[in-house]
């Protein structure tokens, strides 16, 4: 059990980490966004709900690291048309919580909150999501082990997402 | 018919080399295309195995209809439309489950899941109805091919078997990748909307022009043999089936190769369970050959796409407004190979997919495109002058050249004239 003077230390930590996160995200910086990745780093947005086992049912991404890479590489190209011209972005982050079940390895689980606004060739468009990561500590730095983004449509069909989510 | 000059609209908007851009944003075709193809020909709806036990359903479509497909206590695979005959509301809200029954929540009539009409509340106000006149609607004939399960509006018209024509040995070619001749349907649905019209989708499919334009970002980052697939040198051909169904055949490119499990970028080392399963089912020659042609690249008119590793359904929603479902093939008794065409599936499609996303870009700006006025049409004319007929008498071009949109126009004409 965390003292309340660590624990809020950590929180705000955590705060800087999702709100950096975001605007790496936002700004389209492909190559410092990766780089917050753990080496087993796996970045999952499941479809048709939120606890799906995405070894067995498909998922919209299911990223281990080495293809978290290929997204990025193929972000770098310029000529990933769906991303040329780059999708105008700015999103919120909110409700970031520090999670009870703490996994064993001493990774930590938070969870947040965050509406995107999207402005693409085809359209303005809203998307909003139930983020759960697990961060590691890594040389001092805090790092994504996991990223899960639970769009709130998820079951629906959905436009073109192919912005960091 | 116009009066006045004896010539369909129909030949006014479609021509051998060339189709009018208003077919594809006017919604008063949008409309006739409903009635004219959707609800009178032959769509696929569903495959068996996604209703394996007595009882289960899965709701589809068959354009902006919802159906829902059921097995009965019979086992008898059913195609529903989910309306109640009482005022109109939906029976079934979930997406799949198992029932025997659904009740409408509005004034709670309950229908079997084959359709009949087995209550209604408060029954004493019906005295001297027929409740076999009052049964959930139907699409009107459901045939199912190798598993693969069609519906159509129509009462009379060509068999399923009859539509298929040619293409059906595609599906066959389908199945015989598995040990046990067969495909299930179990991964679950992407499902990718896109401003655009359902045309655009379909031709795209078998469009071999585009890959080497359109996906380099991703050819030139991973290590894909597609992109040679699709090059000015490749053998591989584009085909005509007739009935609006189209393929790219790479078969010629997989048999240059020579290598089993190439088509899939992998090898019969990588995958030793299924290549022994195989051989078990096939023998070593017929399983060998099997393993080097692949799965087909082909596009059963008007909806149902198999692209080598994944299954596409087409659905039109509106004039510009569509949704790709797709999912990943598996093949029974393939374990090894299942989880490969899973990853990979999700890596290349739907929204987020390394393909798909550049796709749908180029569908939507299509769209957008085709509302200008000048120049109206549309040029599919690349490989008209050395397109031939093979053995079997289909129309063949190059993969780069348009004999599928060719083909595709050609059908869309006859369905949509007046007979």
């Amino acid at each position: 059990m965390l003292s309340r003077e660590s624990s809020a230390t950590l929180m705000s930590a955590i705060t800087a980490f999702l709100y950096r996160e975001a605007r790496l995200q936002d700004e389209h910086q492909y190559e410092a966004w990766e780089k917050l990745w753990t080496d087993d780093g796996v970045y999952w947005v499941p479809a048709n709900g939120a606890d799906i086992d995405p070894e067995q049912q498909m998922s919209i991404i299911y990223d281990n690291r080495s293809r978290i890479a290929l997204r990025v590489r193929q972000l770098m190209t310029g000529k990933h048309f769906t991303q040329t011209p780059q999708s105008n972005l700015r999103r919120l982050i909110s409700n970031i919580e520090l999670m009870d079940e703490q996994p064993d390895n001493g990774d930590i689980a938070v969870a947040s909150n965050s509406l995107i606004f999207e402005s693409s060739l085809r359209d303005d468009t809203l998307w909003a999501a139930r983020n759960e990561y697990r961060l590691r500590h890594v040389d001092g730095e805090l790092r994504m082990a996991s990223k899960k983004v639970i769009l709130v449509n998820n079951d629906k069909a959905i436009y073109t997402l192919s912005f960091l989510v | 018919m116009n009066m006045m000059t004896g010539v369909s609209p129909w030949e006014r908007l479609i021509r051998p080399d060339r189709v009018h851009g208003s077919l594809y944003t006017d919604s008063e075709i949008f409309e006739a295309e409903l009635k004219n193809i959707w609800y009178r020909t032959w769509v696929y709806v569903g495959h068996e195995s996604e209703v394996p036990n007595a009882n289960d359903y899965v709701v589809k479509s068959i354009g902006p209809q919802s159906v829902i497909m059921t097995r009965d206590e019979q086992g008898k695979v059913n195609l529903l439309l989910n309306r109640c005959s009482h005022r109109g509301n939906q029976v079934c809200s979930f997406e799949r489950g198992n029932a025997r029954s659904f009740t409408c929540p509005f004034h709670s009539w309950t229908f079997a899941n084959d359709g009949r009409l087995v209550g209604y509340a408060f029954p004493d106000g019906y005295e001297g109805q027929d409740k076999s006149q009052l049964a959930l609607g139907r699409v009107t004939r459901v045939e199912s091919y190798r598993g693969f399960v069609f519906g159509s509006f129509a009462a009379d018209g060509p068999t399923l078997k009859e539509h298929l024509g040619g293409a059906a040995e595609t599906i066959d070619r389908l199945v015989r990748t598995s040990p046990e001749g067969e495909v299930e349907i179990t991964a679950g649905f992407l499902k990718h909307r896109v401003k655009a019209n359902w045309k655009f989708i379909l031709e795209n499919e078998c469009d071999g022009y585009h890959p080497a334009f359109v996906h380099t970002s991703i050819f030139g980052v991973a290590d894909s043999m597609i992109g040679k697939l699709y090059g000015g040198a490749s053998t591989a051909l584009t085909r005509d089936y007739g009935n609006g169904h189209t393929e790219i055949d790479l078969r010629p490119e997989f048999r240059k190769r020579d290598e089993p499990m190439s088509w899939f970028g992998t090898s019969e080392e990588r995958l030793p369970d299924y290549t022994a399963r195989m051989k078990t089912a096939y023998g070593d020659t017929a399983a060998r050959e099997i393993m080097i042609d692949g799965t087909p690249h082909v596009m059963i008119f008007p909806n149902l796409f198999i692209a080598e590793i994944q299954m596409f359904v087409i659905q039109p929603l509106g004039v510009d407004d569509s949704v790709q479902h797709v999912t990943a093939l598996q093949f029974k008794g393939a374990p090894d190979l299942n989880r490969r065409l899973r990853q990979q599936t999700m890596g290349s499609v739907g929204p987020a997919g390394f393909l798909l996303a550049d796709d749908s870009e180029m569908y939507e700006r299509c769209h957008r495109g085709v509302l200008a006025r000048n120049p109206e049409w549309i040029f599919l004319g690349r490989g008209e002058k050395r397109q031939r007929q093979d053995e079997l008498g289909f129309t063949v071009g190059h993969v780069t050249d348009e004999v599928p949109s060719r083909g595709i126009w050609t059908h869309y004409r006859k369905l949509m004239e007046p007979a």
